[in-house]
C-alpha cells in the first residue's frame, strides 16, 4: 500500500473514462451533466463528514479531481486542449504565436473596436462584439470537430486551439471593459 | 426526548441511533440554532420560549458574561462592555474597518484581526463569537438532552477566507465540532427548495443585519449547484439604521454625543426602522444623558428616500452574479428573500422591480437560514443514510499570488465550485535563488494594493540553479468548506521542499487548543477525561467504517493490505480497552493511513456503481 498504488487508483484513468464517455470532441452535454452529478454525489465531502480521516481525505481528492474533470469537459476549448494533451500534443498557447496574416488581422480590428467601444463607454456596442466573437467561437468549434473527431487532423487542431484562445482573452477582455463600466 | 437519547459519553452510538446535530446561523444582530426533530427542521427556544438569541455580549463588573437579550437590554448603560454586531469586526484589521468613530468601542490593532477593550480584558472578536456560539450549544444541549455529535455554522456567502477562518476558529473555541461552514443563501435555498419541492434557477437575496449576499441556485432532482455568488460583506440593516441616525442628529442638530447617548439613538433608529414595515409614520424619541429631549417624526416616505442608495447598492451585486451565471433576469424562476432586513417594503419593492416578479417571502427571514443548516447537519452527522440531495457550492472570490510589478495572477477564479486545487509552476529569476517569497491573496482586482492578503511564506532550499531552471510547482486547494490551504515545491531537481500555509487571520491550532484549556468553562471540567473520551469516540466510529468497508468490499484487497488493516483494527480496539488517550489516538491514525487507498477504491468504485446505475436507465 505505497503512494503509486494510491495514484494508480486516482489517477490512473483520463477523464473521458471517469464519466464513462466517449473519448472525442463532441459531447452530449445533457449526458456529461448527469454523469458529474451521479459522479459527485458518490464522492462529495459532505458523504464523508461523519466518516474517518482517510475517507475524508479520499473524497476531497475524488471530488477536487471529479470537479476539474467537469470543467475540463464541459469547455469545448478545454475539452480540445486536454484531448490534444491526451494524444501527446503540446498546443503551445504561450509560445507559438505563429498565425495565418488574415487572422492577424481580424485580430486588430478587434481590438480597436474594442477600444473604440471602451473609449465612448458603449456597453451595447461591447456587448453586440462579445456576440459576434461567440459566432466566431462557435465555427471554430465546428472546425475543431472536424479536424479531432474526423480527420484526425491534430496539428490543425492545435492552431485552432491557439486561434481560439485569442477570442477567449477577447472575450474576457470585453468582459472585463462591461463589468467595469457597469459596476 | 427519551428516545432520542445518545449513548453514554465514551460509548459509541450504534448507527441506528440518532447523532444530535444542529445548524447555527451566527448572525449580525440576531443568532440562532435549530434541528432536525422526527425529520423536520425546527428552530430551538430558550426557557422564555423566543428562538432569536440578539448576537449581543456584555462583559459584567463580576467577571460573568451575559449573551442575548439580556445583554441587549444593558447596551445604551454600558455601551464599552457590551459588543453588538461583532460579526461586522471578524477577520477584519483595523484599517478594514470604516466609520469606526460611529462605535462606542475601544480598538486595538492586532495581527491579522482588530481586537476590541472591555473590563474583562482585550477580546478578539473570535472570543466574543464563541460566547454567542457558547450560550447557542448550551441552549442545544439542554432542550436536546445530550452533547452535540456537530454543528454546520453558516457564513455569508461573501465572506472571505480570512472571516471564514475566524468563524471556524470562534465554533472550535465554543467547543463545538463544525462540520461544515455553509453559506448562508445556500442554506436558505436547502430550506426553501425542499419544503416546496422548487426545480429551476433560483436567486436568494439575503440582506441580514450586516452582510448582504445574492446566490444564483438551479435546482434540479435533489441537486443545489451554486452557479454564481456574489455580495458586501458590510452592507446590511445596520446601515440603514445608521441613515435614520444620521437623519435624526441633523434634524435635532445633535453632535458631540456619549458612546451611550450613540448607542441609545442607534437603537431608536432600529425601532423606528422596524416600525416603518408596518406603518406609514413613527415617532423617534430619546432622552439624552445632558437632560435633552429628541422628539421627531420620520415617515416612510422620508425613510425611503433617505435610505435609496443603499438599496440601489444592492442591485449591483445581483447583476453581478447574473452575468457571471450567464443567466437573465428572464430565467429566474423565483426569488427568495432572506435575513430581516427584507422586511422593509422599499426592499421588496426594488427586488420585485428587478426581477419583474413577487419576491417570495412565505417563509421567515429571520428562520429560514438556520432551519436549511440544520437539515445539512442532520445529514452530515450521517442521521439520514438514503442521502437524496447534494450541495454544489462555490468561492465568492478569486485566489491568486502576487507576480512581478506588484501584479496578482489568479489560480482560482470566483465562482469555481468546491472542492477545487489548482497548480501553477513558477520559476526563479536570480542564478542562484535558494529561496522564494510567496504572497497569497484573495480578490478580483489586478492590483496587489487592491486585494487582500492572506498568506506570505517563503519556500527556502532551492537548489542553486541558474535563473528559470527551478520549477516550483504552487497548488492551491479549497476544501468544502470554502476554505484555502498553499503547497510549494521545487521539483525540477528531484529535492522537495515542501510549505503548507495557513491565511494568516486564523488562529492556529494550538492557539485556539490553549485558549480552549484557558476558558472558564474548562476549568471545572476533567481535562484528561474529556481527551480520552472523545479519543475513544473517535476510535470508535473508525473502527466501525472499517468493519462495514471491510464487509462490503474486501475483495478490493490483496492479501498483505487485508493483513495490514486487520492489524491495525485489532492495534485500535486494543487501544480503546487501555486508558491512555495518546495511545488511543495514534492507533486511530495508523488505522487511518493503513486504509487510506482502500477508501481511495472505495471510492473509485462507487463512482463506477453509479455510472452503471445511469447506464441501464438509459437503454
Amino acid at each position: 500500500m505505497n503512494a503509486a498504488t494510491v495514484n494508480a487508483d486516482r489517477f490512473g484513468q483520463d477523464f473521458f473514462a471517469l464519466f464513462d464517455l466517449p473519448r472525442r470532441f463532441a459531447i452530449d452535454a445533457a449526458q456529461l451533466d448527469e454523469r458529474y452529478r451521479a459522479a459527485a454525489s458518490q464522492v462529495h465531502p459532505d458523504r464523508f463528514a461523519h466518516a474517518g480521516d482517510a475517507e475524508r481525505r479520499a473524497a476531497l481528492m475524488m471530488a477536487t479531481r471529479v470537479n476539474e474533470a467537469y470543467q475540463t469537459l464541459k469547455s469545448p476549448l478545454a475539452r480540445a486542449r486536454y484531448l490534444l494533451t491526451l494524444s501527446g500534443v503540446d498546443t503551445q498557447e504561450e509560445t507559438n504565436t505563429a498565425m495565418p496574416p488574415a487572422f492577424l488581422m481580424a485580430q486588430m480590428e478587434w481590438r480597436e473596436a474594442i477600444m473604440d467601444a471602451k473609449m465612448a463607454r458603449d456597453v451595447d456596442a461591447l456587448e453586440k462584439l462579445a456576440r459576434e466573437l461567440r459566432a466566431d467561437a462557435a465555427a471554430l468549434r465546428d472546425e475543431l470537430a472536424a479536424a479531432l473527431d474526423g480527420a484526425g487532423d491534430l496539428d490543425a487542431a492545435a492552431l485552432l486551439v491557439r486561434k481560439w484562445r485569442f477570442l477567449e482573452k477577447l472575450e474576457q477582455e470585453i468582459g472585463d471593459a462591461i463589468e467595469a463600466l457597469l459596476f | 426526548m427519551a428516545l432520542l437519547q445518545i449513548a453514554e459519553p465514551g460509548m459509541s452510538a450504534a448507527p441506528h441511533q440518532h447523532r444530535l446535530a444542529v445548524g447555527i446561523d451566527l448572525g449580525t444582530t440576531n443568532s440562532l440554532v435549530a434541528t432536525v426533530r422526527s425529520g423536520s427542521a425546527v428552530c430551538l427556544p430558550d426557557e422564555a420560549g423566543r428562538t432569536l438569541l440578539p448576537s449581543v455580549v456584555r462583559y459584567l463588573a463580576d467577571g460573568d458574561t451575559a449573551v442575548g437579550y439580556a445583554a441587549q437590554a444593558e447596551q445604551s448603560r454600558d455601551p464599552a462592555n457590551t459588543i453588538v454586531s461583532v460579526k461586522r469586526f471578524m477577520g477584519r484589521g483595523l484599517a478594514d474597518l470604516s466609520n469606526l468613530a460611529r462605535e462606542p468601542y475601544r480598538f486595538v490593532d492586532a495581527p491579522g484581526m482588530v481586537q476590541l477593550v472591555t473590563r474583562a480584558g482585550t477580546k478578539s472578536p473570535v472570543e466574543v463569537s464563541a460566547d454567542i456560539l457558547r450560550a447557542l450549544k448550551a441552549r442545544a444541549e439542554a432542550s436536546l438532552g445530550g452533547e452535540l455529535t456537530g454543528a454546520v455554522i453558516t457564513v455569508p456567502a461573501y465572506f472571505d477566507d480570512a472571516q471564514r477562518q475566524a468563524t471556524k476558529d470562534a465554533a472550535k473555541l465554543a467547543g463545538l465540532n463544525v462540520l461544515r461552514l455553509l453559506n448562508e443563501p445556500t442554506a436558505a435555498a436547502i430550506a426553501y427548495g425542499l419544503d416546496n419541492g422548487a426545480e429551476g434557477v433560483y436567486v436568494v437575496y439575503d440582506l441580514g443585519g450586516g452582510t448582504f449576499d445574492v446566490s444564483i441556485l438551479k435546482l434540479s432532482r435533489g441537486v443545489f449547484e451554486v452557479l454564481a455568488t456574489s455580495g458586501d460583506s458590510a452592507l446590511g440593516g445596520d446601515d440603514f439604521d445608521h441613515r435614520i441616525y444620521c437623519w435624526a442628529l441633523e434634524q435635532a442638530k445633535l453632535s458631540g454625543l456619549t458612546p451611550h447617548d450613540t448607542r441609545l439613538l442607534l437603537t431608536r433608529a432600529r425601532e423606528a426602522k422596524e416600525a416603518l414595515t408596518e406603518h406609514a409614520e413613527t415617532r423617534f424619541t430619546a432622552l439624552l444623558s445632558d437632560g435633552q429631549a429628541v422628539d421627531l417624526t420620520l415617515t416612510q416616505a422620508e425613510f425611503h428616500a433617505i435610505s435609496k442608495t443603499l438599496v440601489d447598492k444592492t442591485i449591483t451585486p445581483v447583476r453581478k452574479a447574473l452575468r457571471d451565471a450567464k443567466i437573465g433576469v428572464d430565467d429566474v424562476k423565483g426569488v427568495v428573500m432572506v435575513g430581516g432586513a427584507t422586511r422593509m417594503p422599499q426592499v421588496q419593492r426594488a427586488v420585485g422591480d428587478f426581477f419583474g416578479q413577487t419576491p417570495l417571502t412565505n417563509l421567515d427571514p429571520d428562520k429560514v437560514v438556520a432551519l436549511g443548516a440544520a437539515m445539512q447537519a442532520n445529514v452530515l452527522a450521517g442521521n439520514k443514510r438514503d442521502d437524496d440531495w447534494l450541495l454544489l457550492d462555490v468561492i465568492p472570490l478569486s485566489l491568486g499570488l502576487e507576480t512581478m510589478g506588484g501584479l496578482t495572477e489568479k489560480i482560482i477564479p470566483r465562482n469555481s465550485t468546491i472542492p477545487i486545487a489548482r497548480a501553477q509552476e513558477f520559476t526563479t529569476y536570480k542564478d542562484g535563488q535558494t529561496a522564494m517569497a510567496i504572497h497569497v491573496l484573495q480578490g478580483e482586482r489586478e492590483l496587489v494594493a487592491d486585494c487582500r492578503s492572506l498568506a506570505r511564506f517563503t519556500l527556502r532550499g532551492i537548489p542553486p540553479m541558474v535563473a528559470g531552471a527551478a520549477r516550483i510547482r504552487v497548488t492551491f486547494q479549497v476544501d468544502a468548506d470554502g476554505l484555502l490551504s498553499v503547497t510549494a515545491r521545487e521539483q525540477s531537481s528531484g529535492v522537495e521542499a515542501h510549505i503548507e500555509v495557513k491565511p494568516s487571520y486564523g488562529l492556529s491550532d494550538d492557539e485556539i487548543s490553549r485558549m480552549l484549556t484557558d476558558s472558564i468553562e474548562h476549568v471545572h471540567d476533567d481535562i484528561a477525561a474529556r481527551r480520552l473520551r472523545e479519543a475513544v469516540v473517535d476510535a470508535e466510529a473508525l473502527i466501525d467504517a472499517t468493519n462495514n468497508a471491510l464487509a462490503a468490499d474486501a475483495d478490493l484487497l490483496s492479501d498483505a493490505e487485508r493483513e495490514a488493516i486487520d492489524a491495525a483494527l485489532a492495534a485500535a480496539v486494543a487501544a480503546i480497552a487501555g486508558s491512555e488517550a495518546a495511545r488511543v489516538n495514534a492507533a486511530t491514525a495508523a488505522l487511518n493511513q493503513a486504509t487510506e487507498a482502500f477508501a481511495a477504491r472505495r471510492m473509485d468504485r462507487n463512482i463506477q456503481r453509479a455510472l452503471k446505475g445511469h447506464n441501464i436507465s438509459e437503454l
